[in-house]
């Protein structure tokens, strides 16, 4: 089974970087979470409700929906936000990308460890510009606003041609499939890692290890 | 093909696409409502939310929708169709979208209806939450209000999508195969509001045209009229708006002292006051509606209490005058700029009778500068100082009422070309005799009580003129100063007023007037060679000041 994998390119400006990768995040999580699974006798479960909300971005002409789960939304601000610092933090060109990966954990026996099988990857590739004037920045404004509803529609796209999705688990191999940890909502297990990379598209962490074996080698 | 399908499962699928179908309704109407929307998880089912999310059923939009379906569900050649139009206040709409959920004949019989159809259709239904964000007509939607407002119409059968305009753009929201066909789910919309903002709708005329014969191709015109996509309840103004109310003008104390005590008391109290309606005034507008001041006999210092200084708006603040009737010689006048917004009335003293026979109002003659609509009014017990727009009902329900002397304090004119023409002013009798001298004047020779005119008098008065409005000027006019509260300095013996007078014309300047400026000319021209020889003595001193420079 092949991993699925989309590619979203968002040029934003440094402050609207974390409401266009939460937009994008949130729209992509809604369409991969369900309600919490309650298992009942004979292999049947029910299914909880997911509640939604719109969220108005202050940086950006736009409103995304996301599940109305404060874990979650929490959870995402926390990596957006590492990944701003460290986009900020970088001085090179302002480019990184953030992935999230929805993946399946296949048991191993010992002394294996799970594997994490991905099964759906999402980049988001953000280049981060730097505007002089207050004009720029409201047309900056506005364009990101269109950019991401382009964005939207590209990922129901992807989410409607119902390609592989895992089958539903049972009881005891929910947590392989499923994020369980949240009280409202289930999400299928995901990770969210992200880079920064340079000019040239490596990543700065390859540069340097790089480096340092060239280094040793000599 | 549909003998595949066992009874039970389709029942199941017809009570999916059913409720499918409504909830796509209210998904859309909700989203152009105008606000946020926000729907609680809940962990545990509560059996009622189909398709395991959280959406509300509106009930009115519920049984429009019902009511277009008719029982029947999407099919081949029948689609539900969501139509969101803007209509102007003006009475102008226009299409924005149409929402089309559609069946095809492209059959899934493999599919499960009972699993994977259900959550195929609530994927679906996310991303309709999706997309309905993030056409054009969402953001004019979260700006409706009193300019336009967003109006949606279901209809079932063909999807008409001629009213639209040209160039609009689909978005396929997504699809879901079912034994009986495909559901397809997209949306048409216009693509020119884009550029569009709430202002520029208003302002230019739709571009895309007007649609005047909005329902002709309508197949069921009569079934589906447009509904508001607006539940609240909207309690706000229905378009009128009332000026701001301006409060800028301060209130000047206004107390007054009568410097002779021989000086009668006379209290004058507002017989009307005006129904406050907010209005909107300059800065130098000032509402005297209704006045009432009281003067203690005999006390060397009145105090007096401006009341029911609200309501209407004065053109002017005119410095209210009054003669005592006993002796003109001193008059008092009287300034009461008052606030706007109602300066609760105060009690006013009540009228000595006897003396209240003796006041007068005099009324401003129309001099240069000293304009002002005077309506002297009297009751018989208390001299009003009535609002001249009473008998005119004019929005600016204005005392006004300036009583200044015949030559205002701050005019230029000289008192002598202002003259007594008119004997039939009110109190005539009362008038002061002696207004042509000069020196009579208690205004140019003040009396020992110093005067006072507000600081605004003079260019009162020049406001003055524009407003002459009102039909009561009188050629004679006497000006009674008083003491504003708070301007007596005993550090400074002189008056704002007195201090305003003296500086309003101040003497040339001595080396502007000619015959000195032509003595100095010559003693510059002879002075001049000496001033170039030591100057040049100096000269190393100036360069090396200049060096410092660079």
């Amino acid at each position: 089974m092949n991993c699925r994998s989309e590619v979203l390119e968002v040029s934003v400006e440094g402050r609207q970087v974390e409401e266009a990768l939460l937009a994008v995040l949130h729209t992509v999580l809604l369409h991969r979470s369900t309600g919490k699974f309650h298992y009942k006798k004979e292999g049947t479960y029910s299914i909880g409700t997911v509640g939604t909300q719109d969220v108005d971005c202050d940086f950006i002409d736009f409103t995304y929906v996301r599940v109305s789960s404060d874990e979650l939304d929490r959870a995402l601000r926390k990596v957006v936000g590492e990944f701003q610092d460290a986009l900020r933090s970088s001085g090179g060109d302002g480019l990184g990308q953030m992935s999230l990966e929805f993946y399946q954990k296949k048991k191993s026996r010992w002394p294996f460890s799970d594997e994490c099988i991905p099964w759906e990857v999402w980049t988001v590739k953000v280049h981060v510009v730097a505007l002089a004037t207050e004009q720029e920045r409201q047309i900056c404004r506005e364009k990101v606003g269109e950019k991401l509803c382009e964005k939207i529609i590209n990922i129901v796209e992807v989410m409607n041609r119902h390609e592989y999705l895992p089958k539903m688990p049972t009881q005891s191999e929910v947590d392989n499939v499923f994020d369980t940890g949240l009280r409202d909502v289930q999400p299928y297990l995901y990770k969210i890692s992200f880079q920064i990379t340079d000019a040239l598209g490596t990543s700065v962490t390859t540069t340097m290890r790089r480096l340092i074996k060239d280094t040793l080698a000599l | 093909m549909e003998t595949d399908l066992n009874s039970q499962d389709r029942k199941d699928l017809d009570k999916f696409i059913k409720f499918f179908a409504l909830k796509t309704v209210q998904v859309i109407v909700q989203a152009r409502l105008g606000e946020k929307i926000c729907t609680r998880s809940s962990s545990s089912p509560t059996g009622s939310d189909w398709f395991n999310l959280a959406i509300k059923d509106i009930p009115e939009v519920t049984h429009e929708a019902k009511k277009a379906l008719a029982g029947q569900l999407p099919a081949v050649g029948r689609s539900m169709c969501v139509e969101i139009s803007l209509k102007t206040s003006e009475g102008d709409s226009m299409e924005l979208e149409i929402w089309c959920l559609e069946m095809n004949e492209k059959c899934d019989k493999e599919i499960k209806v009972s699993y994977t159809v259900y959550n195929r259709l609530s994927l679906l239904l996310k991303s309709l939450l999706a997309i309905t964000r993030v056409t054009p007509a969402y953001r004019l939607s979260r700006k409706q209000g009193h300019e336009y407002v967003i109006l949606y119409r279901i209809y079932f059968g063909e999807v008409q999508l001629n009213g639209l305009g040209e160039g609009f753009q689909t978005v396929r929201v997504g699809t879901v195969g079912t034994p009986v066909g495909t559901i397809t789910l997209s949306c048409a919309y216009r693509i020119n509001l884009a550029f569009m903002s709430t202002r520029q709708f208003e302002r230019t005329p739709p571009i895309m045209g007007i649609i005047i014969d909005h329902f002709v191709d309508r197949p069921y015109p009569s079934s589906s009229p447009m509904h508001p996509c607006n539940y609240r309840t909207t309690g706000e103004d229905t378009g009128v708006t009332y000026p701001s109310v301006e409060d800028s003008q301060e209130v000047c104390t206004t107390s007054f002292s009568t410097s002779p005590p021989s000086q009668c008391v006379f209290t004058v109290t507002k017989a009307h006051f005006q129904t406050p309606t907010p209005v909107v005034t300059d800065t130098l507008r000032v509402p005297m509606a209704g006045l009432a001041f009281s003067h203690q006999l005999s006390s060397s210092r009145l105090s007096y209490q401006p009341a029911a200084l609200g309501v209407g708006s004065a053109d002017l603040a005119y410095p209210v005058v009054f003669a005592a009737g006993l002796n003109a010689t001193h008059p008092h006048q009287l300034m009461v700029p008052g606030k706007e917004g109602g300066v609760p009335l105060a009690p006013s003293q009540p009228a000595h009778g006897a003396q209240a026979d003796q006041e007068r109002l005099a009324t401003c003659s129309p001099s240069d500068g000293a304009r002002c609509a005077a309506t002297p009014s009297s009751s018989e017990d208390t001299e009003t100082v009535s609002n001249s727009s009473e008998g005119r009902a004019s929005p600016h329900d204005v005392l006004e009422t300036i009583f200044v002397r015949k030559v205002g304090a701050f005019v230029n004119k000289p008192i002598n070309q202002v003259t007594l023409t008119s004997l039939d002013i009110p109190f005539a009798m009362f008038a002061p005799k002696n207004l042509e001298l000069e020196d009579a004047d208690p205004m140019v020779n003040p009396p020992d009580s110093p005067e006072t005119g507000s600081p605004l008098q003079g260019s009162l008065h020049s406001e003055g003129s524009s407003r002459g409005s009102s039909g009561n000027t009188h050629d004679d006019f006497v000006m009674i100063d008083f003491k504003p509260a708070f301007s007596k300095d005993d550090i400074l013996p002189m008056d704002l007023g007195t201090f305003y007078r003296e500086f309003q014309n101040p003497p040339q300047l001595s080396s502007l007037s000619i015959d000195i400026g032509a003595q100095s000319m010559a003693e510059d021209l002879d002075s001049l060679p000496e001033k170039l020889a030591v100057h040049e003595k100096n000269v190393r001193e100036f360069d090396a000041f200049v060096e410092t420079l660079q």
